[in-house]
């Protein structure tokens, strides 16, 4: 699953833009990614200008 | 706040289309509603804020207080460090898009348009399969707005298109990954916009130096999203630039964003829908200036809104495709020969890059073009030569 540093995250959209299944909201100071549509693309992970988002193997809360 | 929950328009997004967009369906007696998700229109900016007087002046008569600093030079540096300045005729703004955006957000409310803020937008209201307004959050609290039309001028993200059905998705060779910092305390000609051609500093894309007025500065860097998936990260890139560079700077704030850089969208409408400025692709994908096209594409979308609104006519896809048509009759036609000219130039390295700007450095600057500057970047194929003419005919 993708996970977004949201202390560091600036909601710019840009993850949004290229997110091929529309599974990332964004609001104007927060940011949800629905793990059950996500399909770990990584493409959010290449296009964030500042490399919040990350991959991780596991679903862990 | 919304005193009726029907309008003849709801446009998503106030940025320069959206208001642009609005001001014009208001002032010829629609009823219009300006959404935006931000608290305050304009912040945060994200944009390197340059655009060409003749642009703007299309539209409105530029105020001072928009104007951070005006440009007459290009100059563009060699990976090796040479470089070479080009005049033009026109003239060059530095915006304050913070402002700039408020007061076309203010001229759109002037005009009759309800301006609100902080609303989200998430979801698309349907009747037989037609778009017939908008829900979301406002105040912590869902509501449901039916329009006969709803605008899509909500930016890079474009989901408003894609609720509707439209793809809007953009892959990585269509989207530069931008960060931006404005810093002050720094030495720097302000008449002067500078840009870094160098696939080491910026693959496939370009830093700028953008004049902001005083001893400030827009630095940016854009790198192609391709790019980005194994290299570093535009964040790092442009400080790397900036500390060296500049090393006694302050920052006075930073700018993060993904630019659109494609061909022009294939639908830009649908039923009861229509995508404009950033969300319709409408960027020049070379320069990746987008202010004035987006603005020029509200205002078509707007003639073509206006006339079928008035006339009692369905704002169906083929009603409102005139908007399309004169679009790609005339800007994106250009937009295609950019992206052409785009991607010839992407092709350069920096040995190429070195020995253009050697070359275009010989010729005596009174007689240096950017329609020159770019001839001497492409392959000498008869149909890109043709693009580049047809491009900068006025540079």
């Amino acid at each position: 699953m993708i996970k977004v540093d949201k202390d560091t995250c600036d909601y710019c959209g840009a993850c949004v833009a290229v997110c091929p299944v529309d599974c990332i909201e964004l609001f104007e100071k927060d940011i949800e990614i629905d793990n059950k549509i996500c399909t770990d693309c990584k493409l959010c992970i290449y296009i964030c200008p500042i490399k919040v988002m990350s991959y991780v193997e596991h679903k862990t809360v | 706040m919304w005193n009726t929950k029907q309008y003849d328009i709801v446009v998503v997004g106030a940025g320069p289309a959206g208001s642009t967009f609005a001001r014009i369906a208001a002032s010829k007696g629609l009823s219009v509603l300006l959404l935006d998700r931000k608290s305050k229109i304009g912040i945060p900016v994200r944009c390197g804020e340059g655009v060409m007087d003749s642009g703007l002046r299309l539209f409105h008569e530029p105020r001072s207080e928009w104007i951070a600093a005006t440009v007459d030079k290009f100059c563009f540096v060699a990976p090796n460090g040479s470089s070479t300045t080009v005049q033009f005729q026109d003239k060059g703004y530095i915006l304050n898009r913070n402002i700039f955006d408020n007061d076309l957000a203010v001229l759109a409310k002037d005009e009759g348009a309800t301006v609100v803020t902080k609303v989200y937008v998430n979801g698309l209201l349907f009747e037989n399969d037609k778009v017939v307004g908008v829900k979301g959050i406002c105040n912590s609290e869902a509501f449901e707005i039916k329009s006969k039309l709803v605008i899509g001028a909500d930016g890079v993200e474009s989901r408003i298109g894609r609720m509707a059905g439209i793809n809007t998705k953009l892959n990585l060779n269509d989207i530069d990954s931008g960060y931006q910092k404005t810093i002050s305390g720094i030495k720097i000609d302000q008449n002067v916009c500078h840009f870094y051609v160098s696939n080491k500093l910026a693959p496939e894309g370009y830093l700028w130096i953008f004049p902001k007025g005083k001893d400030t500065a827009n630095i940016g860097i854009g790198i192609s999203g391709k790019s980005a998936i194994n290299g570093e990260s535009a964040k790092s890139r442009l400080n790397k630039f900036i500390d060296s560079k500049f090393p006694n700077h302050k920052v006075e704030s930073i700018s993060v964003g993904g630019i659109p850089l494609s061909k022009p969208i294939k639908q830009m409408v649908t039923d009861g829908v229509m995508l404009i400025g950033d969300a319709a692709r409408t960027v020049n994908p070379l320069s990746g200036g987008g202010i004035i096209l987006g603005m020029k594409s509200a205002a078509k979308a707007a003639e073509v809104a206006i006339k079928v609104l008035r006339n009692g006519i369905e704002p169906s896809t083929i009603n409102l495709m005139e908007y399309q048509k004169r679009w790609m009759s005339n800007e994106g036609k250009q937009i295609n020969r950019l992206y052409r000219i785009k991607k010839a130039i992407g092709k350069l390295s920096d040995k190429d890059l070195n020995r253009i700007i050697d070359k275009v450095n010989k010729i005596p600057i009174e007689k240096r073009s950017i329609a020159r500057l770019f001839r001497a970047c492409i392959p000498q194929k008869p149909s890109l030569l043709i693009d580049v003419a047809k491009v900068f005919m006025r540079y």
